[in-house]
């Protein structure tokens, strides 16, 4: 009995060696990447197989809050790439100067729109939609003009102060609107159920029956169909155009590990994670054709316009519009 | 180095004082460290000024209403003998014990979109019932705030000699008489002191409007420092809030020291002078008792219903983990508070006159000083030595520890006056000093009391959601804090489950420091 023992102990202690000289990669990250059914487990999992690296995703909170910890961590983070910032984000991510330039030229996007952003990447990308219940709601309004003019339709949307969705709606009545924003939130306001912090608090308020439609994504209705086999859920298509979210990693200058930083960036791109975005993060993958996709995923509407503000012009922005959002939501 | 009876030996002079010391750098250094961060930016944004506002008008409601409330619960207490009546009184101090996140889960399920009253409602063609806002944030206030007041003003009744009621009879006053001569004067005396002090606890509450306000209608102060340290990462910012938020808390304590003090904690109530000015009739006082009971024992009986199904289903992955982070942190930072208070309350004590004064100036302070306000002042202090996220657990514990040091202190410091005048001279006159004569002569008479403090300190540490909820490692979480985790992702089957966890523990931690007191107090 001594011989397995003896044996055993040896190869725990190989194992733990192998597991010290293995190099971790931190990787920041919101809360629902990392959960069992989101993306993290098969994206650790394919990416440990090629790196000889201990990958680990921390959740550390959603969009505005993801940079603000990095802020409050300054240069003592632990965190060599933050992965789930968005363009509306990214411009005021730079100057915080705690960002490395990726380094790469990322080839295969499959983006609507070309990519130059020398400090972030994109990973997958979306529509904002406002979904809703097809079995339920007859009279679905198809622009943001019908959507204003039906008054009985309550919504439920989210902060865009904590929110990368909310924020994303605030561009998106700019983009439509631009200086009759302040109008359009004024005639919204009666009919938002409540703000919510986040998505999923949002998201659980309409699948309780709390509110006729949710902001949330055009493809939101694809995690139905495909993983409940559900078809009862349904986007709004919007003739004035979606609003676009582009969610976007980058590598931090302080990392110890900039050569992984940089060869997670290269293997995000690559179909290994890309082909994992699309059932559980429920997003379009930003480098995979769309001959690629899973099925259920053509039968998502396709908005006839993409709107995207561009991310330099963002930080200008902000301020007044949600100064605006704030003026007409809190009387 | 022994004093006379009434004077305070070198030791425990220095000990208190020390311990006095720590705990005022504690509340004022952050105040100083924020000072410093303050920038050129412009004192008050709209949304500032809004945020102010708010804060303003939903104490003041919270306030009124809890007060007015808790008149004629008080009185149909006070002049009705009914089965129960020492449990409901009992009862009165329940909330105080009571995690307010489990309390907010509770009122959700009675009042909430899709709670009872709106089921209720919906049957009967109505609309559904908005909790979130203003209604929702003075609704969850009152719960907390009209068993507090009640047990004030059933003190302040009780304190009416009872040979009072009798003259009156014998004079043939009615009801109403007797309120205005007799009622009246003491809840003139009473009422603005309960009053203030309810209006400074929902001026620092936290939770409360995390949880059923935030959005734009219904930002306080305090979320506001939250929103600004969490989302917008402006340290300047957060520093203006929270100085505008010690001057609002500091007007309404110089307000409070200048008009009556509400009197202090009482255990033991429950005695009924015989009234017979009650009216005949009795309905209008049981509907009063009834609709009060009803009001605060509804949601907690969901809570237990819904936590039993939740925890029956299978408890969530870290739900385990959380509640043996929570209790450790609680027990741990329920004995500093203890020691802490016996130290200042040793040193208190002794002093001859105005230490009750001296007590309830410091603790009302204490009150006014949000944790958010200490916790931004620390988190500036340590930054630039140490990583702040590394030591949030030690953080919480310690700014946990001083929340609760005014209770702390107003339960020993009459226990320890009480063992000096009594025993004091004995053991003096035995030449007892330092640890032994603590150890055989007042640890035994105060055993109780020490630890009902403790009790007390700990279950409050244990529903605490507040600094923690900004300074938690992404994969450290506290039980209140797991639970909040749980009811953003609309996840309240499981947020259920662990509300029952921590409403249990809660319980379990106070009664297991009483018991200990009390176990003690009987040997000797």
């Amino acid at each position: 009995m001594i011989r397995p023992l003896l044996t055993a102990a040896v190869l725990s202690f190989g194992a733990t060696l192998a597991q010290a000289q293995n190099p971790i990669l931190t990787v920041y990250t919101y809360d629902s990447f990392v959960t069992e059914w989101g993306p993290g487990p098969a994206v650790e999992t394919a990416f440990e197989e090629v790196c000889a690296c201990d990958l680990r995703f921390v959740g550390a909170g959603d969009g505005a809050a993801l940079l603000a910890r990095l802020q409050l961590e300054g240069t003592r983070t632990e965190a060599d790439v933050v992965l789930g910032l968005d363009t509306t984000l990214t411009t005021q991510a730079a100057d915080t100067g705690l960002f490395a330039p990726h380094g790469l030229t990322p080839q295969g996007l499959t983006l609507p729109v070309t990519w130059e952003d020398t400090t972030f990447l994109p990973y997958d990308w979306g529509h904002f939609a406002f979904v809703y219940d097809n079995t339920k709601l007859t009279d679905v309004p198809d622009s943001f003009e019908a959507l204003l003019a039906a008054e009985d339709l309550s919504i439920v949307i989210q902060d865009p102060r904590s929110s990368t969705p909310g924020l994303g709606l605030l561009m998106w009545v700019k983009a439509v609107y631009e200086d009759r924003a302040p109008e359009v939130w004024a005639a919204l306001a009666p009919r938002i159920v409540t703000v919510t912090k986040g998505w999923s608090e949002a998201y659980g308020m309409f699948l309780e029956g709390e509110a006729d439609m949710v902001l949330s994504y055009t493809t939101s209705p694809a995690y139905h169909l495909i993983a409940e086999e559900d078809p009862t859920k349904s986007a709004a298509n919007f003739a004035e155009g979606h609003y676009m979210q582009i969610e976007v990693a980058g590598m931090l200058a302080g990392t110890d590990q900039p050569d992984l930083a940089q060869r997670f960036l290269e293997f995000m791109l690559s179909p290994a994670f890309q082909t994992v975005i699309p059932t559980t993060n429920w997003m379009y993958p930003a480098a995979l054709p769309p001959a690629d996709l899973p099925a259920g995923f053509d039968q998502m509407i396709q908005p006839a316009r993409s709107l995207l503000i561009p991310a330099d012009e963002i930080p200008a922005l902000k301020d007044a519009a949600l100064a605006e959002w704030l003026a007409a939501l809190a009387g | 180095m022994v004093g006379g009876a009434g004077r305070v030996t070198r030791l425990t002079a220095t000990v208190g004082g020390l311990v006095l010391a720590a705990v005022l750098i504690l509340l004022f250094a952050p105040i100083a460290s924020l000072w410093g961060q303050i920038g050129a930016g412009p004192w008050f944004g709209p949304g500032d000024l809004a945020a102010v506002r708010f804060t303003l008008v939903q104490s003041l409601l919270s306030a009124t209403i809890s007060v007015a409330l808790a008149v004629p619960f008080a009185r149909a207490l006070m002049r009705r003998s009914f089965a129960g009546r020492r449990l409901v009184i009992a009862l009165l101090g329940a909330p105080f014990l009571l995690p307010v996140i489990v309390a907010i889960l509770g009122l959700l399920a009675v009042w909430g979109r899709s709670g009872l009253f709106s089921q209720i409602s919906l049957d009967l063609g109505g609309p559904r019932l908005s909790i979130y806002g203003l209604g929702g944030v003075v609704l969850a206030h009152v719960f907390f705030n009209l068993p507090l007041v009640t047990r004030l003003l059933v003190q302040g009744w009780q304190a009416i000699p009872p040979e009072r009621f009798r003259l009156a009879a014998q004079l043939g006053m009615g009801p109403r008489a007797v309120f205005q001569l007799i009622e009246w004067p003491m809840l003139r005396a009473v009422l603005p002191g309960a009053f203030l002090l309810v209006f400074l606890l929902c001026l620092t509450s936290f939770a409360v409007a995390l949880a059923l306000g935030g959005g734009p209608r219904a930002t306080t102060v305090e979320v506001a420092i939250y929103q600004t340290l969490r989302f917008e990462f402006d340290l300047s910012h957060a520093a203006r809030l929270a100085l505008v938020q010690l001057g609002l808390g500091a007007a309404v304590v110089l307000l409070a020291l200048g008009i009556a003090r509400p009197t202090s904690f009482g255990r033991g109530l429950g005695r009924l002078p015989q009234r017979w000015d009650a009216p005949r009739r009795a309905g209008p006082d049981a509907a009063v008792v009834l609709l009060s009971v009803g009001f605060l024992v509804l949601p907690l009986g969901f809570v237990i219903v819904r936590g039993t199904q939740g925890l029956w289903a299978g408890p969530e992955v870290g739900l385990w983990r959380a509640a043996g982070i929570s209790v450790a942190l609680a027990g741990t930072s329920a004995l500093v508070t203890a020691l802490a208070a016996l130290a200042i309350a040793g040193l208190v004590a002794g002093l001859p006159r105005g230490r009750g004064m001296l007590v309830e100036a410091a603790g009302l302070v204490m009150l006014a000083t949000s944790p958010f306000v200490i916790g931004t002042g620390v988190f500036v202090i340590l930054r630039p030595y140490v990583d702040p996220f590394a030591w949030a657990l030690v953080v919480t514990g310690v700014i946990n520890a001083a929340m609760s040091l005014p209770f702390g202190l107003r339960i020993l410091v009459p226990a320890l006056a009480a063992a000096r005048a009594n025993y004091g001279r004995l053991a003096d006159s035995l030449g007892m000093t330092g640890w032994g004569r603590f150890r055989h002569a007042t640890l035994p008479l105060i055993r109780g009391p020490l630890g009902f403090a403790t009790g007390l300190a700990a279950a409050l540490s244990m529903g605490d959601l507040g600094v923690i909820t900004l300074f938690a490692p992404p994969d450290v979480a506290t039980l209140p804090l797991y639970m909040y985790r749980l009811m953003g992702a609309y996840r309240m089957d499981q947020a259920a489950g662990a509300a029952l966890v921590l409403l249990g523990l809660s319980l379990a931690l106070f009664w297991v420091f009483g018991l200990l007191g009390g176990r003690h107090a009987h040997r000797v």
